[in-house]
């Protein structure tokens, strides 16, 4: 402090620029967007494979009739297990991860408004997963009632469902902190020029993501701390015998529930936005009526929770009401689509892998879109409910959805991120292997739920043995080749082809102005945006 | 060229497996036309709803893929510049909106007649336990459990030697089945008494959940004799995978020699109850009881699966002071599994597993308890 003030004028910057301290403290301190993002990514790609080997766990008791493998207590800990973990653990933080990279990339800014709430708001998480797995080792087992932690069943458990839900506050927490940092980015610190109406789609959605996430993840805390004071404070919010009950917790969950399904596919479509046009070399058609979709869906996600809960027994008012809301969302979904096949035509597409995985995502995503319809039909749904249509249906929203997404877009921004080509030809192996196999995965799980075996049951009946045998099979296959997409990610980290700026032909926008890698810190100067370095052009005139 | 042969290739890969599970799909396992008007209307809707997807999907699938093989910039297209289309967005959002009204109005009609629960010529109260079934026959007074059939239930224990196919049924059948006559308007009355179960009977065309404190309605009209199976649909446990429903209906006549049989079997249940058994019929019937009650969690020979599920068989006095072994069996353990069995079971079933449970894993004499004990008590 004793310095000339000039000299230390200099330190400081060059302190801020060039001695970054290295190691663990690097990761641990760093307050940096793009650290931050790569801290989230590695995270959900290592949550991403510990909810795979759940998976399996499932899918290879489910090989044969009878029981082979694992008691029918620890296979409802694996069902919940792997569904908590692949949502909070793998799909949240994979989309979080994601904003922070590129968020302020695209929208100009230096890093995200908020650096150092960044930092905790990743850090908490492995302290949030550790409690979390831990339940597996307690003499009491990890819960066992679903994901969706439903009472009374949740309350029977033992006493690790108190780390299960403070697990759950903690990711609440972290998500939370998380949209706040993305929405005051994202509002404050845009380069001259950048315009809402400018943005990048994939920033678009992620606005309106965080507004939701900030609506809900509340929703799921006050729901999971009456949990905790029924189990074990002596309330009764949920027990009938108590003056309780047990459906209000159902609602609470869904009005959280059916938000946080579009938190993990509004991202996922603001991807596709970008991906999809960089191939087609075409403008995205539809800029605007895309924005407004986004938003319709958001607000439409509000109103249709009890969608989830036809077979609860509902007046026949509010059955139709959430049945023709439900039906509603089909319009925007289905502009958004019709939006990405415009785009497409009449383009000039090449078909690298990051566009292999977006296109995967359009078709398969299409289809649980089109099995959604049918879910909302109620008097079938009461056939549907709790079957492996249901499992079929969110899988190919979640997997070939949610997931294809994000594979997309590790790809499309891995040359910028490492400077390095990834092996294209590995890449589209991984493509084709995951994208077959993930058919014969969950295309007949619908078979089975029409059949009629309900989800959640570690063992049936004879007659679902040939279609369980087909989905165990996919389901090996498409899990054991994931480990090729580790090995493609750990090659293009190590080295490869350099990449330039651009990386792609016929990519826009400001993340492809900056080099590859891209430097720890970009945008120092603000850049200044006009239509000609835009990404979309609506041509609204 | 290259890449287009590897795309080609790539599609038709695809193309293959789409029409296979197709295939299968067309031959085999559709949702069940079910045997009541409701299930008839449910096929129809889901039969229609599904074929207005598959059209939608088709032609979606067309544009883009006919995209895909034509604008490519491997066969020198040269891209188009536009962006928007304000006729083209006005008409594919205008048109889905016609496609979800039509249908909606089948599915509203579905559902209305679905929901008028009045008329019942005769009401079934369903009791959902962890993890079998009660039934109450409102009309005629009849009252019993349908559990796992023992073959099942020995067959899916982990290491039992017993193939699955070799089991009739195997997970679809039960101890006790629910016999009701066709051609009859039934009610049913559902709830449930521990956690959330869910009823559900595909060729009856619905399921509805039991909730503990709640009761739902649904009702149904058989048309054809038959036996039609189901399970339990809402996860409810360690055993939700077994505890499966069989409804078995019959004709008006079968079913009314049905109810008078039921009835002449309750009244030797009662006399059963009244007299006093001997401590070698006591641990011969309990065996059987502990066998099918309790040892899905206590486990059969008593161990138990600790924290969750107690062992009864420890050293010396297995479990405890009577009157307090006697509480946690009639009444139950809140905040755990433990049920209160003393609506649900017998009073000889109850007594005898008591016996049971607190002779057989010691080699002391340990306490018989009489059936007339635990009916004193029942209605004390």
């Amino acid at each position: 402090m004793s310095q000339d003030t000039t000299a230390h004028h200099d330190d400081h910057h060059d302190d801020h620029h060039s001695a970054h301290p290295t190691g663990l403290t690097r990761w641990l301190f760093s307050t940096n967007h793009k650290e931050i993002g790569t801290l989230y990514l590695v995270f959900s790609l290592a949550m991403f494979l510990v909810g795979g080997a759940m998976a399996l766990v499932i899918r290879a008791e489910l090989f044969a009739p009878g029981l082979q493998l694992v008691n029918p207590e620890f296979f409802n800990q694996m069902t919940t297990m792997h569904a908590l973990v692949m949502i909070f653990g793998a799909v949240m933080p994979a989309f979080v991860g994601l904003a922070n990279w590129m968020v302020p990339l695209m929208i100009g800014a230096p890093d995200m408004a908020l650096p150092r709430m960044n930092n905790w708001s990743f850090w908490i998480l492995p302290f949030a997963f550790t409690l979390l797995l831990a339940t597996l080792f307690m003499p009491s087992g990890a819960p066992a009632s679903g994901w969706t932690l439903y009472p009374p069943l949740s309350l029977q458990g033992g006493n690790s469902l108190a780390f299960v839900i403070l697990a759950i506050h903690l990711m609440g927490i972290s998500s939370i902190m998380g949209a706040i940092n993305i929405i005051a980015t994202i509002l404050n610190m845009r380069a001259p020029g950048m315009t809402l109406l400018r943005m990048p789609l994939f920033v678009w959605t992620w606005l309106i993501t965080a507004f939701l996430l900030i609506a809900v993840m509340p929703v799921l805390a006050g729901a999971v701390t009456m949990l905790l004071t029924d189990r074990f404070f002596g309330t009764s919010f949920f027990n009938a015998a108590g003056g309780g009950d047990p459906v209000l917790y159902q609602h609470i969950f869904w009005f959280f529930g059916h938000p946080e399904v579009y938190i993990m596919i509004l991202p996922a479509f603001g991807i596709v936005s970008e991906i999809i046009p960089t191939f087609s070399r075409k403008p995205l058609f539809g800029y605007t009526s895309m924005v407004y979709a986004t938003a319709s869906i958001a607000f439409l996600s509000f109103i249709v929770w009890a969608h989830h809960m036809f077979t609860v027994g509902m007046p026949l008012g509010a059955m139709l009401f959430f049945m023709y809301a439900t039906m509603i969302i089909a319009v925007p979904t289905g502009i958004k689509i019709f939006n990405w096949i415009a785009t497409m035509w009449r383009s000039s597409m090449t078909f690298e892998t990051p566009m292999l995985f977006a296109l995967g995502f359009v078709v398969l995503f299409t289809i649980g879109g089109l099995s959604g319809v049918m879910l909302a039909i109620v008097p079938a749904n009461f056939q549907y409910h709790d079957t492996y249509f249901v499992v079929a249906h969110f899988h190919y929203v979640l997997v070939t959805g949610a997931i294809y997404s994000i594979m997309a877009a590790v790809y499309y921004w891995l040359p910028k991120w490492t400077g390095h080509m990834y092996n294209e030809k590995l890449g589209k192996i991984h493509f084709w292997w995951s994208t077959v196999w993930v058919n014969v995965l969950f295309f007949p799980q619908h078979y089975l739920g029409l059949a009629g075996m309900p989800r959640r049951i570690p063992d049936y009946a004879v007659q679902f043995t040939e279609f369980n045998v087909i989905s165990s099979i996919g389901g090996f296959m498409f899990g054991f080749g994931q480990l090729l997409f580790v090995y493609i990610i750990w090659q293009c980290v190590r080295g490869g082809e350099k990449a330039t700026a651009q990386v792609w032909e016929g990519a826009r926008g400001l993340e492809w102005t900056v080099p590859s890698p891209a430097p720890l810190h970009t945008f120092d100067t603000p850049p200044v945006v006009d239509d000609s370095v835009a990404v979309h052009k609506d041509s609204l005139t | 060229m290259k890449r287009t042969n590897e795309l080609i290739v790539g599609l038709a890969v695809l193309a293959v497996i789409v029409v296979i599970t197709w295939g299968v799909f067309a031959v085999g396992d559709n949702m069940p036309r079910g045997v009541t008007p409701y299930s008839h209307d449910v096929y129809q809707l889901h039969n229609t709803i599904l074929g207005i997807v598959t059209v939608i999907g088709v032609l979606v699938f067309t544009a883009m893929f006919t995209s895909i093989v034509v604008h490519r910039k491997s066969k020198g297209y040269k891209p188009a510049s536009f962006s928007h289309s304000t006729k083209a967005e006005i008409i594919w959002t205008a048109i889905p909106v016609l496609i979800l009204v039509v249908m909606a109005i089948p599915a509203t009609r579905v559902l209305i007649d679905m929901e008028q629960t009045g008329g019942a010529e005769m009401n079934i109260k369903i009791t959902g336990y962890q993890w079998l079934w009660k039934y109450d026959y409102l009309e005629d007074e009849i009252s019993f459990f349908s559990a796992l059939d023992r073959e099942s239930n020995r067959a899916r224990q982990i290491g039992s030697g017993i193939n699955p196919r070799d089991v009739e049924n195997y997970l679809l059948e039960v101890d006790n089945r629910l016999v009701v006559p066709v051609n009859t308007r039934i009610r049913f009355l559902l709830t449930a008494d521990d956690v959330i179960h869910s009823w559900w009977v595909p060729d009856l065309g619905w399921k509805r959940d039991a909730i503990p404190g709640m009761v739902n309605e649904a009702w149904t009209y058989i048309l054809e004799e038959g036996v039609y199976r189901g399970q339990c649909a809402e996860l409810c446990g360690k055993d939700h995978g077994f505890m499966p429903i069989v409804v078995e209906a019959v004709s008006r006549e079968e079913y009314d020699a049905w109810v008078a049989s039921q009835r002449q079997g309750m009244a030797d249940t009662a006399h059963e109850s009244a007299r006093l058994w001997t401590r070698a019929e006591l641990m011969d019937h309990g065996a059987n009881v502990y066998q099918a009650q309790c040892a899905a969690c206590h486990q059969p020979d008593g161990s138990g699966l600790e924290p969750a599920f107690p062992a009864l068989a420890r050293d010396g006095q297995p479990t405890g002071e009577l009157t307090a072994h006697l509480d946690i069996v009639l009444n139950g353990r809140e905040g755990t599994a433990m049920t209160a069995f003393g609506g649900r079971l017998q009073p000889q079933d109850i007594a005898a597993a008591l016996t049971y449970t607190r002779n057989a894993w010691s080699d002391d004499e340990g306490e018989v308890v009489q059936p007339s004990t635990i009916a004193e008590l029942n209605q004390g």
